[in-house]
């Protein structure tokens, strides 16, 4: 499928439908591509799609669209809600935008095969149901499945919701049976609330405020964020107390609630391996339970249930009626 | 030399950790890192590098300076308390080793840091050589051998018995101190172990980086390098980066107000972040470009200038595994400085 965007994207320079390309840049390691801009067919000879392709490439398309002339994307079905959600909040434009949806069979997380003691790691590729891993210490085989991001265990489906056109979306219909995406949600409210506090104090007193989750988010659009600000003692650098270690991640999820498409990036990125991604599938969670099934980024124009009324809306009782304790 | 059966660990940390802190790389929700050693915590000495790099035992993260309070009208100042007790960090990498002594020249200079100096004149670091390194690792190319770390101990876990030899006298206290649990051991394993890690090295994908550019005359040639203006597109400005570094040194200093008084605070800061380089008269960095070279430039170009040609980074590859969008100080060198 690589050689295909690589055709289609020169063709679409060549006529000048664009004027350059965003998309994933070949690393040295075999699993560490980069995004990044490709202005030319020649650049586009370092153009590469595979399964460590997980960057979801909406948010660089605030920039882009900035920029002068038209930009191809390649999208992922599942970053697709997150560019929908995005010029629901006009933060991108759409017309100078074009899309190619890309087939997606789970895009990987080399921590995994790294945790099965598989080291000094040259190469990776994709064979079927197996990655084949060149290492200094001889090849090694890792079943593809056990080393999809957790987020692709839980897929919320192949189809590409935004696209001008779909190259190899056939590719990702023969997915696994899937898991329950609440699962550890529906866990995590079964516990205590003394239970539930130390799973979080414990995960969250990991975080070194490096912010990437945050930067990362395609619902985190802020010029300026209000942790940034150093007007207001909200800066946050470090850590008063174990509170606020815990209240930039709350808050947080807070101010993507409705919003968030649940793409998983910000698990995906996080150095210390905390479950963020918990915190807001379970606001997703409440807001399925409370408004009807919804999913953000399914389109560009519907309001949202956090930011509409109705007089079927859960009052706010429901907090007392559920023990006031979720 | 001296050896001590790996299962008789426990031992030896709790005989360390009764007389002084002990801190260790910690497992702690899937992630090594150093932390203080007891009982309960679930020492991991099969990560080869923790998530951060033990900088934090000699340059917290975060420590509090000095309070003020007010009462009555009267303003009392109280500073904190220099560190005065004996401590021991086991587990750094000699990569880590080489860390410290960057942050040495930036820290035990005139005018030097007194809280970095007590944490420093007060550690005993005992480092483990990295039997497996990993293909992130590049540590060869800036002369550090990981295969025999210099610390006050150095330590081979080899198979199932760590080897010990105390390189200073700080190391020969502490060896001391637990030498009941030591007995005599060979030479010949260690050395065995030392050619077996040298020759992986060899072989690993980036330790033959070529670094001949980053020399103080190329300073502006690089600065000025047009593909910078590239390279930093994917840069999300987050701090995962300096945050893992175990040499990036800056930080900021800020004031809490606790209600009653302030607790003025140092803690890392990030070059990456915008408000980064903000001043009175306004912000000399604007943009993201900017400050992603700040950083590769500081650690291949600044730093070495005015520090006998010392890098200020130890190729760790903390960096390389951890970034967001996989950019990384190899693929810097790799451009900037043309392949190897």
């Amino acid at each position: 499928m690589q050689e295909r965007l690589i055709e289609r994207a020169k063709e679409l320079l060549a006529e000048g439908t664009v004027v350059r390309v965003l998309g994933w840049k070949r690393g040295d390691l075999g699993y560490d591509p980069e995004p990044a801009y490709f202005n030319s067919p020649e650049e586009l000879e370092d153009f590469v799609y595979d399964g460590f392709c997980g960057a979801n490439l909406s948010k660089y398309m605030i920039q882009a669209g900035k920029l002068e002339g038209n930009t191809l994307v390649f999208l992922k079905p599942c970053d697709t809600y997150s560019f929908n959600q995005l010029i629901k909040e006009h933060r991108v434009n759409r017309e100078k935008t074009y899309i190619i949806g890309v087939g997606c069979k789970g895009t990987l997380d080399i921590d995994k095969v790294k945790s099965a003691g598989i080291k000094g790691i040259e190469r990776v590729s994709c064979q079927g149901d197996v990655l084949k891993i060149q290492t200094i210490y001889g090849e090694k085989e890792f079943p593809f499945q056990e080393a999809l991001l957790e987020r692709c265990t839980v897929c919320k489906g192949k189809t590409h919701q935004i696209y001008d056109e779909l190259i190899g979306a056939e590719e990702g219909e023969e997915a696994g049976p899937l898991g329950n995406r609440f699962e550890m949600v529906e866990k995590l409210e079964a516990m205590s609330p003394e239970e539930r506090f130390a799973f979080w104090q414990k995960e969250l007193s990991k975080c070194i405020r490096c912010n990437a989750c945050r930067n990362v988010c395609p619902a985190c659009s802020c010029l300026k964020c209000v942790f940034d600000s150093n007007q207001f003692d909200s800066a946050q650098k470090a850590n008063a107390d174990t509170f606020e270690e815990q209240m930039f991640h709350i808050i947080r999820a807070f101010h993507v609630a409705g919003r968030c498409t649940d793409c998983g990036e910000c698990s995906r990125v996080c150095p210390q391996g905390i479950p963020l991604h918990l915190l807001n599938r379970k606001f997703i969670k409440d807001i399925n339970e409370f408004y009807g099934e919804y999913q953000a980024g399914e389109d560009t124009e519907s309001r949202a249930p956090l930011t509409n009324f109705t007089f079927e809306d859960v009052e706010p009782g429901i907090v007392s009626e559920r023990g006031g304790r979720h | 030399m001296y050896q001590i059966a790996k299962n008789r660990l426990p031992e030896l940390f709790a005989a360390i950790a009764g007389r002084e802190d002990l801190f260790l790389p910690i497992n702690k929700s899937g992630q090594a890192n150093f932390g203080l050693w007891s009982e309960e915590a679930q020492v991991d000495l099969d990560t080869l590098k923790t998530v951060k790099s033990g900088k934090d035992c000699f340059f917290p993260q975060s420590e509090t300076l000095y309070s003020c309070k007010k009462e009555e009208g009267k303003l009392s100042i109280d500073p904190a308390r220099l560190t005065e007790e004996p401590f021991v960090v086991f587990g750094m990498r000699a990569c880590d080793v080489q860390g410290l002594k960057v942050l040495d020249n930036v820290f035990l200079k005139d005018p030097v840091d007194s809280f970095y100096a007590a944490r420093r004149e007060h550690g005993t670091v005992v480092a483990l050589a990295c039997h497996e390194p990993e293909e992130t690792c590049f540590c060869k190319v800036f002369g550090i051998d990981a295969a025999n770390p210099g610390a006050d101990v150095a330590a081979w876990m080899i198979g199932e018995t760590l080897f010990w030899r105390p390189l200073t006298e700080k190391g020969e206290a502490l060896t001391g101190m637990v030498k009941d649990l030591l007995s005599d051991g060979e030479d010949r394993a260690v050395e065995e172990e030392k050619a077996q890690i040298r020759a992986i090295i060899e072989k690993l994908p980036y330790s033959h980086l070529n670094l001949s550019r980053f020399q103080p005359e190329n300073t502006m040639d690089l600065f000025d390098d047009p593909r910078w203006e590239e390279m930093y597109q994917p840069c999300l400005a987050c701090g995962t980066c300096t945050f893992v570094c175990p040499t990036c040194q800056c930080y900021d200093i800020k004031d809490f107000n606790t209600g009653e008084g302030v607790q003025r605070y140092r803690c890392w800061d990030s070059c990456m972040y915008s408000d980064f380089t903000m001043m009175a008269h306004g912000n000399m960095r604007t943009s993201q470009m900017q400050r992603f070279r700040q950083r590769f430039m500081h650690k291949l170009v600044y730093y070495p200038a005015n520090n006998e040609g010392m890098y200020s980074c130890v190729g760790c590859g903390r960096c390389v595994s951890k970034c967001p969008a996989s950019l990384n100080i190899v693929k810097v060198i790799k451009k900037l400085g043309g392949e190897a």
